[in-house]
């Protein structure tokens, strides 16, 4: 507190309120989420390999028992193993997520930094146009074009999903990118001659990457959430392909008689996307970044 | 910048139709294919003319409220709208009075002594509570609700019309007007629980206090108003997903709403009701968002000023 003013303009530099910028440590629970979201990855890359038994294997001498050692979550009302159901259900949510992403991010991040940089109506225009594509949610827009464009495939889910996630990715990316395009050591690099593509890949990027990181986290929920209402109502993969929205699907009609058909994959969505979200909000603390720019 | 954005979703739900694969006429007409539903159809939509003029023919329609006719049903896209609609009105209403009436004090009281032990549940129970799909939320509830409690109506295919019976319609609509209620609060609660912790910390603040003025004064009277700004905003932004949210809570449990009619209808593929659903749906979500922001602009004239 030795001199007010420079310690004001520090505040407005960095955009934050009052409190000296301190790193938050991220704590164990945040470590176990991190194992948590592995174990799930490799679950899912490994099912072929791992001693399970095949998800869409109809065993009738055992249909609709409770968890058992022999079935670790019980089977539903085909005989089918219900862990290897989830196991293998987790591919579809993954691989969506991660396809996903890779669109929007490939194409809204580049775009963001580029908007960000250059300013001026290169900028202008382009925010427009995401601006009027982010006016409406994303569901309905999925929604509208995966029943009109039969037959669907999980190719088809990637791309639509992926596209409608750009002008989000753009909006944070870009917001990102404005605050540390006016920093000094950005117009320091542009001073000593600096190339732009020098600046952007290695002043804007490096200081860009945080932000992109934990919202890429939160950005996988929110697919893994959409894809699951997709499943959900029926518009996701088709049958006998497990994913955990089709397997919560496929429970409605039985509730009554074997909840756990609804309990499990329900669970397993959860408990993956609590992670996620809680990665991606102590990363956001950890690297002080204020929430109104998400 | 209204107008261009409603363009551009009468477009792209104009286009929907052609992203079909094969002749859409086919489509469209299903099992009701014959001569003379073809003829009419293709008069309807223009089909053998150029697509500019097939789009200027069927927004002149839709510009005249009318929308097509299933030619599943035999009625008009529109009335099934209009019949649909004040459903998803009355659950959204529902939810968000629940929502704002739960989220307002909690925030208030989070926002006292952030980082104290109440703060810390509240948030950790919202953060939680975010990590829930709706489609989980309300198939949970529908197990214990309905099945293992048996409140009664409010299970699967037991919606109550409000003009019939007003008690048992809430009743069929509390499942998922809760639901919604519950995606809407967790985020109200973080924004203005953020934005009231901002906002205690101004000057004008510690000048309110110096006077000793009470607490809850303070509360209401000078943090409240500035702090609602994003909440707003936001607030806007969620009651249009709302609409689409509706989709999933009405699904389950059938009730017939504009959700439950677009997934019925992408069942039996009756697209023009799809078409119709997607276009008033979309334009209804732009004018929230509109009218949110002119709220916005009441609320704190800073910003239209700026």
């Amino acid at each position: 507190m030795s001199s007010s003013i420079e310690v004001n303009e520090m505040v407005e530099e960095a955009g934050v309120h009052d409190r000296p910028e301190r790193k938050k440590k991220l704590g164990l629970l945040f470590w176990i989420c991190v194992g948590w979201i592995t174990l799930n990855f490799l679950a899912a890359i490994l099912a072929n390999v791992l001693p399970l038994q095949s998800p869409i294997f109809q065993d009738y001498s055992a249909v609709n028992v409770g968890p058992s050692l022999h079935h670790l979550l019980g089977t539903d009302d085909l005989g089918r193993d219900i862990f290897s159901r989830v196991v293998y259900g987790s591919r579809v949510s993954i691989e969506v997520s991660l396809g996903a992403m890779l669109i929007g991010f490939g194409a809204g991040a580049p775009l963001g930094m580029l908007a960000a940089y250059r300013r001026g109506k290169f900028d202008a225009i382009l925010s427009s146009v995401m601006y009027v594509f982010l006016a409406f949610p994303a569901i309905i827009a999925t929604i509208a074009v995966l029943s009109f464009w039969t037959p669907r495939s999980l190719f088809k889910i990637i791309v639509v999903i992926g596209i409608a996630s750009i002008p989000l990715v753009y909006r944070v990316i870009r917001s990102a990118a404005m605050t540390v395009a006016t920093k000094d050591y950005v117009v320091a690099a542009k001073v000593q001659g600096a190339t732009d593509r020098r600046i952007l890949m290695k002043e804007l990027l490096p200081n860009v990457a945080p932000i992109g990181v934990s919202f890429l986290l939160v950005g996988i929920a929110t697919v893994v959430t959409l894809e699951g209402a997709l499943a959900f109502l029926g518009l996701s993969v088709n049958a006998p392909t497990p994913s955990w929205g089709n397997m919560i699907n496929e429970s409605l009609s039985r509730l009554q008689l074997n909840p756990w058909l609804a309990v499990f994959p329900s669970l397993a969505m959860c408990l993956f996307l609590l992670c996620l979200n809680f990665i991606g909000d102590r990363l956001r603390a950890h690297f002080d970044v204020s929430e109104g720019k998400l | 910048m209204l107008i261009v954005i409603v363009f551009i979703i009468t477009v792209g739900a104009f286009y929907l139709i052609h992203l079909l694969p094969g002749d859409p006429a086919v489509v469209i007409l299903g099992t009701g294919d014959s001569p003379s539903n073809r003829q009419k159809l293709f008069k309807e939509l223009g089909l053998n003319k150029p697509i500019l003029e097939q789009y200027i023919v069927w927004i002149k329609n839709v510009l005249h409220g009318n929308l097509g006719t299933s030619f599943i049903s035999q009625t008009s896209v529109w009335s099934t709208i209009k019949t649909a609609l004040p459903i998803d009105v009355e659950i959204i209403v529902l939810s968000q009075i629940l929502a704002f009436a739960v989220a307002i004090p909690t925030a208030m009281r989070s926002a006292r002594k952030p980082d104290g032990w109440l703060d810390r549940i509240l948030s950790a129970g919202s953060f939680t509570l975010l990590s829930i799909p709706s489609f989980v939320m309300i198939v949970l509830l529908v197990l214990v609700v309905a099945i293992k409690l048996g409140v009664p109506h409010t299970g699967p295919s037991s919606y109550i019309s409000l003009s019939s019976d007003w008690i048992g319609n809430l009743e069929s609509l509390a499942l998922p007007s809760f639901t919604l209620a519950v995606g809407s609060y967790v985020v109200y609660y973080r924004v203005l629980r953020s934005d009231l912790i901002a906002t205690l910390q101004e000057e004008f603040i510690t000048m309110a206090r110096s006077k000793g003025i009470s607490q809850r004064r303070i509360m209401w009277r000078h943090a409240f108003r500035p702090s609602t700004v994003a909440l707003l905003g936001t607030a806007g932004v969620n009651i249009g997903g709302l609409l689409a949210g509706g989709f999933i809570v009405q699904y389950l449990l059938s009730i017939p709403g504009l959700g439950y009619t677009l997934i019925s209808s992408i069942g039996l593929s009756d697209y023009l009701v799809v078409q119709g659903i997607v276009l008033v749906v979309s334009v209804g979500v732009i004018l929230i968002n509109f009218a949110f922001d002119i709220v916005i602009n009441i609320v704190d004239p800073r910003i239209s000023r700026e």
